[in-house]
């Protein structure tokens, strides 16, 4: 058998449709490039009838959207999970890291928390600050006017407070607070800790006619059939055909390698379709990769050449280093006042309404860099483990635990709405002893060597963890409601969810000026080869506490605006 | 979107794979299956139809296993005037599904509804359920009740009847029937317009004129958004 090439070559080929790729498939293809873009899961559109699970019941799905078909249940939009089946991926001893990824067109898009928060000024210079781990090549004032466009071209609800580090942008107005939100509000001032709307890509208004308005079923991780969220298919890669790009799509086909010349350029991928489980290769001016922090960079070492023995991109040796996922820690508590609470229908926005941005002062701390904080809780839909432990919370009241009958629905409707949970999500600290590589002895089923991880947290992150735990302690207490479970302890990293658990994975083909310290340049371009970009969150130096993908979106916008001037340029 | 445009984006999509089929035939062969209940579609993917099939075919429960189930499941949430069973709600149906969904729940379901025949056999030589509804309850009251102070003798019992009260629960209130019990309101195309003012005030609550300024305003959450170059949102 012999790799079935294409006769085509294409200016630009896009490896994965997520956030990076889908932003570049809609610059690039709207300043006339011929674009193919390559997806390793099956084409999805969220307003498709046969694959929408929005607005759908428990009680449509026979195991009532338990969490044994999905990793996040039935009804969330991603295709994949920590665990797919045949594409495994192993550890070092006694390390951690949990990869997810989603199988689709649009990628992760369409099930992410919509929080879109811009990267400071200071999270730009972190090394500067504290002296751990580098700083960006580049600062908040190169990626501010790409965030401007990003807020008016996908739209974000938040608002303007001047904050030193979580810049003001082009803000929807956000959603009045509901009822837990009210009691975190209390409780959070009682605490001194700030709170305001949240920011989160949903549709308060519309921003134009193809879009939706949000019409409040808070389910955007079922991702938006009216397109009142953000997701990469919806908001671009659609978007992009529909104005007339000249877009090929390539679902179901999982990239292998970039393959390069004699004199070390590329000249396309070869990927493996999926369906027939073939390889083919594409051809192309252009190799930009998205295909996720960890997937482009086991990509890139799988591409090994004579002007390439180490991978790709990889003459530093960094490809797959400074792997580093967000920190998280998470704690409930019970708040009396809300037992027995009159319903209404408080699904709001796929999200919070409010949020708390990092308000600490380092100097006082004893750990580096801060975190956010996400609130949950409220009159949910139920789904699979609704009703478990159904009084459990009547050891705080008195009443009886467990028992049968007609009891425990009145025991259901008194506890009804009345948890609420707090996350904090963190910034870790890069490092280069935290890596992905291909493992030397395992392939996947489509014969691709996987990925092999090596992740340890430091006390950095474990400080941080013990910091929010008393945070969300004192904030509950603020509140007067009932903290559930024993405060952790170091025994179990006080509460520190394993890294890759917050989906948040970035930095391992980090941008830098110096070729010997970084994979690519500040325009994301590898350092070793001038026609391959990379634009999710591999380059990410350092990765803020904050969600990635606002930044993602920046920055792979930068990076197009550039490839197409030194296209015109003809310098690649 | 247009109809024209929904077209070209099918056919785009099927262009991932125009190539394969070009280049050989296709291997999927149309496949047999024996005559079994069918899902409403949910909004699966391949794979997944494939492993529902799967699992609605298998069984797991003898006729017996589901009657003692049965009988619990209406223990824990029984018929009244004003309320639905357990069975109303088909909980014994989905309990019969979710073991052989997930697997963790087979052992202890079927060797808790053995625990339960044998304690009833020594305590009233038959099995439980052929005991009066008086000695069902009093069986389930030595293990309804999760307590440090629980028998050791029992203690398996117990935690038979704690996950038997869980799946039964959370199978009646992901139900039709359970959710309007329960008065969940959502799920629908709304407009949210925040809590309730008198829910707000009960709660000694009010939102600040500062807040509301952010926030949405209905009168015109349909004109397009536009902002000055300070991003002041100006529609």
């Amino acid at each position: 058998m012999q790799i079935k090439e294409s006769p085509e070559t294409f200016d630009v080929i896009i490896v994965g449709s997520g956030a990076g790729g889908g932003m570049a498939t809609k610059i690039l293809s709207e300043a006339g490039l011929n674009i193919a873009v390559i997806e390793a899961g099956p084409f999805y559109d969220p307003a498709d009838p046969n694959t929408r699970t929005q607005l759908r019941w428990p009680y449509e799905s026979p195991r009532r959207g338990a969490s044994s078909s999905r990793a996040f249940g039935d009804f969330d939009a991603a295709y994949g999970g920590w665990e797919i089946e045949g594409e495994p991926y192993t550890r070092n001893q006694g390390t951690k890291f949990d990869w997810f990824r989603s199988r689709m067109l649009g990628g992760r898009t369409n099930h992410w928390g919509r929080i879109s928060l811009r990267f400071g000024p200071l999270d730009f210079k972190r090394k500067s600050i504290d002296g751990l781990g580098d700083d960006w090549p580049i600062s908040y004032n190169d990626v501010k006017p790409y965030y401007d466009k990003v807020d008016k071209l996908i739209g974000v609800f938040g608002s303007n407070e001047n904050l030193p580090n979580d810049p003001d942008g082009y803000f929807l107005p956000a959603p009045k607070p509901r009822l837990h939100e009210m009691y975190y509000i209390k409780g959070a001032r009682k605490a001194n800790v700030p709170v305001y709307p949240a920011r989160l890509s949903i549709l308060t208004k519309p921003i134009n006619e193809n879009r939706g308005v949000c019409f409040y079923c808070g389910q955007c991780n079922r991702s938006c059939s009216a397109y009142a969220d953000f997701s990469s298919g919806s908001c671009l890669i659609f978007p992009a055909q529909k104005s007339g790009g000249q877009i090929k799509l390539y679902t179901d086909s999982m990239v292998r390698e970039v393959v390069t010349n004699d004199s070390g350029k590329a000249t396309g991928v070869i990927f493996i379709n999926k369906i027939d489980r073939k390889e083919y290769k594409l051809n192309a001016k252009v190799v930009v990769l998205a295909a996720s922090a960890c997937s482009t960079a086991r990509i890139l070492l799988n591409s090994k050449s004579k002007s390439h023995p180490d991978g790709l991109g990889n003459s530093s040796g960094l490809v797959g280093r400074y792997l580093h996922d967000s920190t998280g820690a998470g704690r409930a508590a019970f708040i009396p006042e809300l037992m027995n609470r009159e319903t209404y229908n408080e699904d709001g926005v796929g999200g919070m309404h409010v949020y708390t941005p990092w308000w600490g002062n380092n100097k006082k701390l004893n750990f580096p860099r801060g975190y956010h904080i996400e609130i949950g809780g409220g009159l949910g839909m139920p789904a699979y483990g609704f009703g478990f432990n159904p009084n459990i919370l009547n050891e705080f009241i008195g009443g009886k635990v467990g028992g049968y009958g007609n009891q425990l629905r009145e025991d259901i409707k008194k506890f009804y709405g009345s948890l609420i949970w707090l996350a904090g999500r963190g910034e870790s600290i890069a490092m280069e002893s935290n890596y992905c590589e291909i493992d030397p002895n395992v392939v996947d089923e489509w014969g691709i060597p996987v990925l092999r991880f090596n992740y340890n947290w430091s006390k950095h992150e474990k400080s941080q963890a013990k910091h929010m735990h008393q945070t969300f302690e004192e904030i509950f207490d603020g509140m007067g409601a009932q903290v559930l479970g024993e405060t952790p302890n170091k025994g179990d990293d006080y509460g520190l969810l394993a890294p890759g658990r917050i989906i948040h994975e970035v930095g391992t083909t980090r941008m830098g000026n110096d070729s010997k310290k970084s994979v690519t340049n500040k325009y994301q371009q590898l350092h070793d080869v001038d026609n391959v970009f990379i634009v999710d969150a591999g380059p990410f130096v350092s990765q803020a506490d904050k969600n990635p993908t606002w930044t993602i979106l920046a920055l792979s916008w930068r990076t197009c605006d550039y490839i197409v001037s030194e296209l015109k340029k003809q310098n690649i | 979107m247009k109809r024209r445009d929904s077209i070209k984006s099918i056919l785009l999509g099927s262009v991932a794979t125009g190539i394969a089929v070009n280049s050989c035939a296709p291997s999927e062969q149309p496949v047999d299956l024996p005559k079994t209940p069918e899902l409403p579609p949910y909004g699966r993917t391949k794979k997944e139809k494939i492993r529902d099939q799967e699992i609605l075919e298998a069984s797991f429960f003898n006729e017996h296993e589901l009657s003692t189930i049965a009988v619990l499941c209406d223990i824990i949430l029984p018929k009244s005037d004003q309320y639905n069973s357990a069975s109303d709600a088909e909980v014994k149906e989905f309990i019969d599904f979710i073991v052989r969904d997930i697997e963790a729940h087979q052992i202890p379901l079927r060797g808790g509804v053995m625990w339960l025949d044998s304690f009833s056999n020594k305590k009233y030589n038959k099995e439980f359920i052929v005991c009066t509804n008086e000695e069902q309850f009093d069986i389930c009251d030595l293990i309804a009740y999760p307590s440090e102070e629980t028998k050791p003798e029992l203690k398996q019992g117990e935690a038979f009847f704690t996950r038997m009260r869980n799946l039964t629960l959370t199978g009646y209130y992901t139900s039709k029937k359970g959710i309007e019990e329960l008065g969940y309101k959502g799920n629908t195309p709304n407009v949210w317009d925040g809590v309730p003012e008198h829910i707000l005030n009960k709660h000694g609550f009010k939102y600040e004129e500062e807040w509301l300024a952010k926030c949405v305003n209905n009168s015109n959450r349909s004109d397009v958004a536009k902002w000055d170059d300070n991003g002041n949102l100006i529609s």
